[in-house]
């Protein structure tokens, strides 16, 4: 199948006064057509940068250093600002992390609704509210016309996540990208946010690219899984190559690390040494400090990245099963 | 929001109360008693001291004093100066227009400029634009104003562009009404410059500062992600939430508007409140200031009542809870 998106070494650094800070070190995937792919990682991977690269939203000191973002055939890093307001929340949809303030408090739900339709979308005033109200009905709002009055104080966290996934899907985007959406929620709430998510993208057909740091929420999700650790992606396969048969070490101690339901481990084993500072950190694999596998070639380049199996692909020198 | 409005209302009428007590309660507490000038007087006569004692019932307790006073200003008698030998109220209403012209402008001129300065340097964060605007503003900031008022007057000497004093020329009564208009006018801009740069200063700072905390907001983040052009997120959904904490400002400046500016009055020979009420302090005219106190209170009151309803206006989290 055609790719809808294709990433290709996309760096992206930040020029800060204590030095570089590689937040996205020469990150390469490809998304298809209704595909859930999900990005992992701790903070300070390199998760979040990537996407907002994609939407072309970094900011000062940040910089996209180099990479190609190809989007249905069309390089949008060489878009100018005018034409990327064309693709954010039209072609590609974003979802944040924190739904309590990534709403604007001083305007009702039903305004920065309909804003977006208006905006993408030729249609009347009353079209755009119709579209609005349907749009705030399908993420299961009760009462949605009375709602659209609302302002985003009088909501709940869950529903003001609600309404958000309701503004990205309502100009009917080819991508969601979902920034960590269930993080700021309690646990029920965001077993019914993943549910809602995950049926609106089966219905709408839409690709998604699911970043968390939760490995229980994207086995749930995911068909292909990222694994990012110090800016790079260290592994990258499907769902059960990367949960049943990880490659990479750090993905290994990961799992080990939190508790299963499917597996029973005597105890949870963490990983030793401190996530990588991230200030000019030195040419080789991210992970070495901590690497309990490391070999002599690891203290001399980065490995790049090889495909072990169909579709499996491992950024090390010795991974773990060696390969298999 | 009319309720709000009325509610507010009525709890400002107590507060006004107090706060004309407590005026009332420093001013018997000064040592002295506005009598004694005319008491020293010898072309005053008794009858007319026990007259004057009758008259604000200076021989009863203070409470009865307090209500009596109070009694009158409801019946808008301010007192009587003793230093004019005229009713208070008439001092001020003659001074009122001198001073607003002077506080009106300024407060228009710092904070249309502020604003809008606010604004470009948080935009422009860190260029060059930026950079000259914050040396300038922290100058500002740190020039006394009479100073400011000193200098721009060794200015006006020098260069002979300003009229170094007053508010109107000599033979401003022979001047046509457009020709009277501009008169003012040129004598305005000295006074208002060094009574608005300062504040203007502080307020750039304070939108700049505003602003850039907002734009890190993460709804003005979504609002780019969503597509929305530069202009819709700035101006739509960073200004509105970013102008939200200045206007308790507006508030405190409305209620300076009718105080008069006291150094930059008496710098340059400005006929309004300020060198009113700086003189009458001196000469313990004591009902010129109580009068002053209390009009600055109600306009403080006021001003903060403009503060809250414009905030109410702006937010709905004010309006709706």
């Amino acid at each position: 199948m055609e790719n809808i998106l294709s990433v290709r070494n996309l760096s992206t650094y930040f020029y800060m006064d204590e030095g570089v800070v590689a937040a996205v070190d020469d990150v390469s995937f490809d998304l298809s057509p209704k595909e859930v792919l999900g990005i992992v990682g701790e903070t300070g991977s390199g998760k979040s940068v990537t996407v907002k690269s994609i939407m072309r939203l970094i900011k000062h000191p940040g910089k996209i250093v180099s990479g190609q973002i190809i989007y249905k055939g069309q390089d949008i890093m060489r878009f100018d600002e005018k034409e990327m307001y064309r693709i954010r929340g039209k072609e590609i949809s974003m979802v944040f992390q924190d739904p309590m303030t990534s709403l604007n408090p001083l305007y009702t739900i039903g305004d920065q609704l309909m804003e977006t339709i208006i905006q993408h979308q030729k249609v009347s005033k009353e079209e755009a509210y119709k579209r609005a109200v349907e749009m705030l009905g399908m993420v299961q709002i009760p009462e949605p016309e009375k709602r659209m009055k609302s302002y985003p104080f009088e909501f709940s966290g869950g529903m003001r996540q609600r309404v958000v996934i309701a503004i990205a899907l309502s100009c009917n985007p080819s991508i969601l990208i979902a920034d960590e959406p269930t993080t700021a929620l309690d646990v029920t709430i965001q077993a019914q946010i993943l549910d809602l998510m995950k049926d609106l993208q089966q219905r709408l057909g839409t690709a998604m690219i699911f970043i968390t740091h939760d490995l229980g929420v994207i086995a749930s999700m995911a068909h292909r899984i990222i694994v990012m650790y110090g800016g790079k992606q260290i592994e990258v396969g499907s769902s059960d190559d990367v949960f049943y048969n990880p490659a990479h070490p750090y993905t290994h101690m990961l799992l080990r690390s939190i508790p299963r339901i499917d597996r029973k481990i005597d105890r949870l084993e963490p990983i030793p040494g401190q996530p990588p500072r991230m200030i000019d950190i030195p040419k080789v694999c991210p992970f070495l400090p901590r690497c309990p596998r490391n070999v002599d070639e690891c203290n001399q380049k980065i490995p790049d990245m090889i495909e072990i199996s169909q579709g499996h692909f491992v950024r090390c020198f010795n991974p773990v099963g060696g390969g298999n | 929001m009319l309720k709000y409005i009325g509610r507010r209302l009525i709890i400002s009428l107590p507060e006004l109360l107090i706060i004309s007590l407590m005026i009332f309660l420093i001013m018997y507490a000064a040592p002295g008693d506005f009598l004694d000038q005319y008491r020293l007087d010898p072309s005053v006569s008794p009858q007319r001291l026990k007259a004057m004692e009758e008259e604000f019932g200076l021989n009863k307790p203070a409470i009865v004093q307090y209500l009596t006073w109070l009694k009158n200003v409801l019946k808008g008698n301010l007192g009587y100066s003793f230093y004019y030998r005229r009713p208070v109220s008439t001092l001020i209403w003659e001074r009122v227009a001198a001073t607003l012209i002077l506080s009106l402008i300024s407060l228009a001129s710092s904070w249309i400029l502020g604003i809008a300065l606010g604004v470009f340097t948080a935009l422009k964060k860190y260029s060059i634009g930026d950079k000259i605007m914050t040396f300038l503003a922290f100058g500002f900031v740190a020039i006394p104003e009479f100073f400011l008022g000193l200098v721009l007057l060794y200015f006006a000497a020098k260069t002979g562009w300003f009229p170094i004093s007053g508010m109107k020329s000599v033979y401003y009564s022979s001047l046509s009404t457009w020709e009277r208009f501009k008169d003012i006018l040129w004598h305005l801009i000295l006074p208002a410059t060094a009574l608005s740069l300062g504040s203007f200063a502080g307020l750039m700072r304070y939108m700049r500062g505003s602003l850039l905390d907002v734009l890190n907001e993460d709804y003005v983040v979504f609002a780019r992600a969503k597509g929305m052009p530069e202009r819709v997120v700035i101006f739509k959904h960073a200004m509105r939430n970013a102008i939200n904490p200045m206007i308790t400002f507006l508030g405190f400046s409305i209620s300076g508007l009718l105080g008069g500016a006291l150094f930059v009055e008496n710098v340059f020979g400005w006929p309004g409140m300020g060198r009113l009420v700086y003189q009458a302090l001196i000469q313990q005219d004591m009902y010129i200031v109580m009068a002053s106190g209390l009009i600055s209170a109600v306009l403080l009151v006021a001003g903060n009542l403009v503060a809250d309803i414009l905030l109410a206006l702006v937010d709905p989290r004010v309006r709706l809870s």
